[in-house]
């Protein structure tokens, strides 16, 4: 299956990547190289096996119900972009 | 034409736990902004989930609640969606393999000879974690973030499309309310959004086994609200077909103030979740052990709790299930019963008296201020005939009003039932001697008289003598 | 004395001949003279590693040093460090300054060793030469014309050019393990679950994983001693007994089974390379090695799988970077939407956007069965190819790389021959094995210059003291891992 330039500004927007017309180009020769690399797979015949997600066959570790966090807010948003009144300041979220 | 409803609920609940989800932040309300945020909680790099066992108790609880099956095995994936309350870029949810599987709950819809029982079909839960808020006018254009609630544990609650009126919706909601309440793994809080529905509505042609296009309601949170937002969808929804238009799928948000439902403009673009196991988080598994275990600690279900109260105390159908509404209330109810108190006259008062009070100051029964023993009390001097059932309503009224326990009340108020034959006789004496034409009236078979002698007698004795007697006294004096 | 190793060094420590602030200097000094060339260093902050020397002298004094105590490590920009700028490679966290400590960083500081610097490294860990740094280009030593592989391309250089003792790495693909071949050092990727990903910038995550990049086998056991352990913070950490990965360096290999698998030999192999690696297995007959011939049948398959579970998990974990918390934000934007793809645009690299919008698309709706689903499955027949080979050997030998270090440049623009470079590296990756490379000896390039060539040693799961063991008595035997690049002084 080929890609084409639209598909790859659909991708970028999924993705919140801004690319322009040239850019598109440009990614999309890069995008169909790796893509025909990874075409590969397809001639493989995988019926009945289980996908593997993790390397061990281990399951999911809990922790206890515990207060181990405090308030750090002045040392975390010493680096951030803006903030206001403890909050982060984005550009108006509209429902 | 003639139109039927169809709704489906997905319900996401607070799950009452010290701290998130999946890090050791704390999750009490109320906070002040990102007081609350831990680096996981801000999705700082590098930072990873830890799954916090409490969560997954009460996922258990809630599948043994509602008869389900409990996943051996259940798989967290990743929910990838751009928003700012959403700071990892992906929400942490189950997917394909969620933790609680088919089960089912039955709801009482209507009151009085319309109530009608109807089962509605749980189709899964699973644990995912809450997103932040946007908090608007913190400056002119922009929002504000604030994360404490990032990462709350919740666990979305998903309903077959069983529901055919917005009643049945309310109906359902109400006692899921009430049942995450009763099993102590969700506060119930709605103004909080510890509780908070989102609606599936479509219609379609009555008896039509296809389902129409549908609009979700979203983050519902009131029970009023809900009422009103499904019957202004489904009018919306039948006269825009009967208009000769289509409904396409849209999530959509209720406006309280006008009573109508408009689309979101922000989902507007088609998602693409790309939903993908997270490699952060291994399978969940949970073993008919750990099932055991929670079970063990789990309370009495209010339905098992109706069949008992039914068979034991030989409370009505009606009455069971309305004691049974609310784990405050059949623990209020009980616990009136085990002071000795008759079954049926501590009913009678629980969903009377007490239950309009608390209707009328529109509170739990939790803050009642009559306390199960002090019902009890009360009950008690009614069952030995120390109050009329008329006195009864008095101390009732001033323990309320905090004005002291039964007894005290009883003897300030000299409410005490006068059982003496002989002060009776009198007072019945004189009353006779005093209404002649009553009694002339009486006996030319007037049975009317009888009762205002009776009435007279009462007055007569300042409401205090015992009613059963003078009824007695005064049939024996007129010969009756 | 910059061709010390770790324990020579801590000896030197222990036996106050030297101090951890004079050691600490020297090294520093070097970093002033030679890293504005080599740039194997983004970040130093002398202030807070000469306090960290003087307070392992204190614990050196009070007779509470440990082995690494007051030796110098650079550590990968990978790892968020308290106090520290933590870039990760890339313009998105130029400014970022970790807010807390990963778990390798704690380990380190709890062993009194002292943080050096933070290395170069390729943006995200994505690449294959370090030239996707944000921070620009990283020398070989041995060639500065060359690059040092990749993604721990600046711990490689800054080991090989003596900048440090040792430096910490992190594997996804073969990021600890073709920098170490391609630079002349030894370098670990420890198996999956070992090292605690806590505090470790997550390119891929369930792949993942951090080690050592040394001089000598010796060096990396104790390395592997302070980085191994359960941490209940990463919930992929394995709750496993504490091991001492230096007690079995010294055993005689007498009858350990070698597998070659075939297809490391295979077409793709450079014949330069091809040469020393045969060489080295020679060497181990002599240590009484018997060679077996397996098959890994679908070796060729790691990469087409790899480049699609990476990009996906990547697509997903680079998503965090959005502008609002911390990390870049665009200076003029519109609205919401603008905000995100304008700060993402300019903060990101060429190469960690195809790899997002790879992974993007790959799990974009109707692609995820045909392409994670499947990759997910192939995934399994290459872990159940090592499954079967060690069936038949204790250990599997073959070249880390297919090539020596390639020239600056001559690869940049084109990502799938870059991809080509960790062909032997990624399986290993897969199965979550551990996977080691050693210096085995030198190929001569067409300029005249002599460079590197890696051996690789895969071992079982949890077979890291025994890979050490090969390796160590390799290192008895031979002095590759003892030379120096030249114009290093």
């Amino acid at each position: 299956m080929s890609l084409k330039s639209a598909d790859i500004k659909r991708i970028a927007h999924l993705a919140r990547i801004e690319v322009n017309d040239i850019e598109a180009e440009a990614t999309l020769s890069k995008l169909t190289g790796i893509l025909g690399l990874i075409e590969q797979m397809q001639a493989v015949d995988t019926t009945g096996i289980v996908p593997m997600s993790h390397s061990q066959d281990v399951t999911q570790r809990l922790r206890e119900d515990i207060v181990t966090e405090s308030n750090q807010r002045e040392l975390f948003q010493s680096i951030a972009p803006a903030v206001e009144e403890g909050l982060y300041l984005v550009p108006k979220v509209i429902e | 034409m003639e139109w039927e409803v169809v709704i489906g609920l997905e319900t996401h609940t607070q799950l009452q736990t010290k701290t998130k989800i999946f890090s050791g932040a704390s999750t009490a309300f109320g906070s002040e902004p990102n007081t609350q945020a831990c680096v996981v909680s801000l999705a700082f790099p590098g930072v990873l989930p830890v799954l916090n066992q409490e969560a997954v108790k009460c996922a258990i609880k809630f599948g043994l609640a509602v008869n389900a099956e409990i996943a051996p095995r259940s798989v967290f994936a990743r929910k990838n969606y751009f928003y700012p309350d959403l700071p990892k870029g992906y929400q942490i949810s189950q997917y394909e393999l969620p933790v609680v599987g088919k089960g089912s709950m039955t709801i009482q819809v209507g009151s009085g000879d319309n109530a009608y029982e109807k089962t509605i079909r749980i189709t899964r839960a699973h644990l995912e974690e809450d997103a932040g808020k946007s908090v608007h006018g913190a400056q002119e254009g922009m929002s504000g973030i604030d994360l404490n609630r990032a990462g709350t544990p919740l666990l979305e609650i998903v309903t077959e499309p069983d529901m055919r009126s917005a009643a049945e919706a309310v109906a359902y909601a109400k006692k899921l309310h009430d049942l995450v309440q009763w099993i102590g793994i969700c506060d119930g809080n709605m103004q909080e959004g510890s509780f908070r529905c989102d609606v599936n509505v479509s219609v379609r042609p009555k008896g039509s086994d296809k389902l129409g296009t549908r609009r979700e309601i979203k983050n519902l949170n009131s029970f009023k609200f809900m009422q009103q937002a499904i019957e202004f969808e489904t009018r919306w929804q039948i006269e825009t077909l009967e208009d000769g238009g289509s409904i396409h799928q849209a999530t959509v948000l209720f406006n309280p103030d006008t009573g109508e439902t408009r689309a979101m403009r922000s989902k507007e673009e088609a998602n693409d979740y790309r939903y993908f196991p997270d490699p952060d988080l291994l399978p969940l598994a949970i073993s008919e052990n750990d099932i055991n275990t929670v079970k063990a600690q789990m309370p009495e279900l209010p339905e098992a709790m109706k069949a008992r109260f039914e068979a034991q105390f030989g409370l009505a159908h009606y009455d069971a299930n309305a004691l049974t509404g609310s784990r405050g209330t059949a623990d209020y109810f009980v616990a009136t019963v085990n002071e000795g108190s008759d079954a049926k006259l501590v009913a009678n008062w629980v969903m009377g008296s007490i239950s309009a009070k608390l209707n009328a100051e529109d509170k739990d029964i939790s803050a009642s201020p009559i306390s199960p023993s002090g019902l009890a009390s009360l009950i008690k001097r009614i069952q030995d005939g120390t109050i009329s059932n008329n006195a009864a309503k008095q101390v009732f009224e001033a323990m309320w009003a905090g004005e002291g326990d039964a007894d005290q009340i009883i003897e300030s108020k000299g409410l005490k039932q006068v059982s003496d034959t002989g002060a009776i006789e009198a007072i019945v004496d004189e009353v006779l001697a005093a209404n002649a034409s009553m009694v002339e009236e009486f006996k030319a078979g007037k049975e009317k008289a009888f009762n205002a002698l009776v009435g007279q007698a009462m007055k007569a004795s300042k409401g205090k003598a015992n009613p059963a007697q003078v009824n007695e006294i005064l049939k024996k004096k007129l010969g009756a | 004395m910059i061709n010390k190793s770790l324990k020579q060094l801590g000896a030197m420590l222990q036996g106050k001949e030297i101090s951890s602030v004079e050691l600490t200097q020297e090294f520093l000094n070097r970093i002033d003279r030679l890293n504005p060339e080599i740039n194997a260093f983004i970040t130093l902050d002398k202030d807070r590693t000469l306090s960290q020397a003087r307070r392992a002298d204190e614990m050196l004094s009070a007779g509470k040093g440990t082995a690494l105590t007051g030796l110098p490590i650079g550590q990968k920009d990978i790892f968020v460090a308290k106090g520290w700028r933590t870039t990760c490679g890339s313009k998105m966290l130029e400014t970022f300054i970790g807010p807390y400590d990963a778990d390798i960083i704690e380990r380190f500081d709890a062993a009194g060793a002292v943080n050096l610097g933070k290395t170069n490294m390729d943006e995200f860990a994505m690449g294959s030469s370090n030239e996707t740094s944000y921070f620009g280009k990283v020398q070989n030593p041995w060639d500065r014309n060359r690059v040092p592989g990749g993604s721990s391309g600046g711990s490689a250089a800054a080991v090989a050019a003596r900048l440090c003792a040792a430096a910490t790495g992190t594997d996804t693909g073969g990021s600890i393990r073709q920098p170490a071949s391609l630079c002349g050092l030894s370098g670990l990727k420890p198996t999956y679950g070992l090292a605690s990903r806590f505090g470790m910038i997550a390119f891929a995550s369930s792949l993942d994983q951090s080690g050592p990049m040394a001089k000598s086998c010796e060096d990396m056991a104790l390395m592997m001693n302070v980085i191994t352990g359960f941490d209940k913070r990463d919930s992929t950490s394995l709750n496993r007994e504490k091991e001492d990965y230096t007690r079995a360096l010294n055993k005689p290999l007498a009858g350990l089974k070698v597998g070659l698998p075939k297809e490391y030999f295979a077409e793709g192999l450079g014949p330069e390379v091809a040469k020393v690696v045969q060489e080295a297995i020679v060497e181990y007959k002599k240590l009484g090695a018997q060679i077996v011939d397996i098959s890994l049948p679908n070796t060729q398959l790691s990469i087409p799988v790899y480049y699609v579970l990476a990009p996906a998990e990547a697509s997903s974990n680079l998503s965090r970077y959005d502008g609002v918390r911390y990390g870049h934000r665009a200076k003029e934007y519109g609205d919401l939407m603008d905000m995100y793809c304008k700060s993402r645009a300019e903060g990101f690299g060429a190469e960690v956007k195809r790899r997002i919008l790879i992974g993007t698309y790959v799990l974009s709706a109707g692609y995820y069965d045909a392409y994670y689903l499947k990759a997910q499955q192939i995934r399994r027949l290459i872990a159940q190819d090592f499954e079967n080979a060690f069936k038949q050997c204790d250990i599997i030998m073959g070249p880390t790389a297919p090539s020596t270090a390639f020239k600056t440049g001559e690869k940049a623009d084109d990502p799938v021959a870059m991809y080509l470079q960790d062909i032997y590296t990624i399986a290993v990756n897969l199965a979550g094995l551990p996977g080691m490379s050693i210096p085995a000896g030198f190929a001569p390039s067409e300029d005249g210059k002599r460079l590197p060539v890696g051996l690789q040693i895969i071992g079982n799961y949890f077979d890291e003291a025994r890979m050490l063991n090969v390796g160590h008595a390799y290192q008895q035997v031979t002095d590759w891992h003892t030379q120096m690049p030249e114009g290093i002084e």
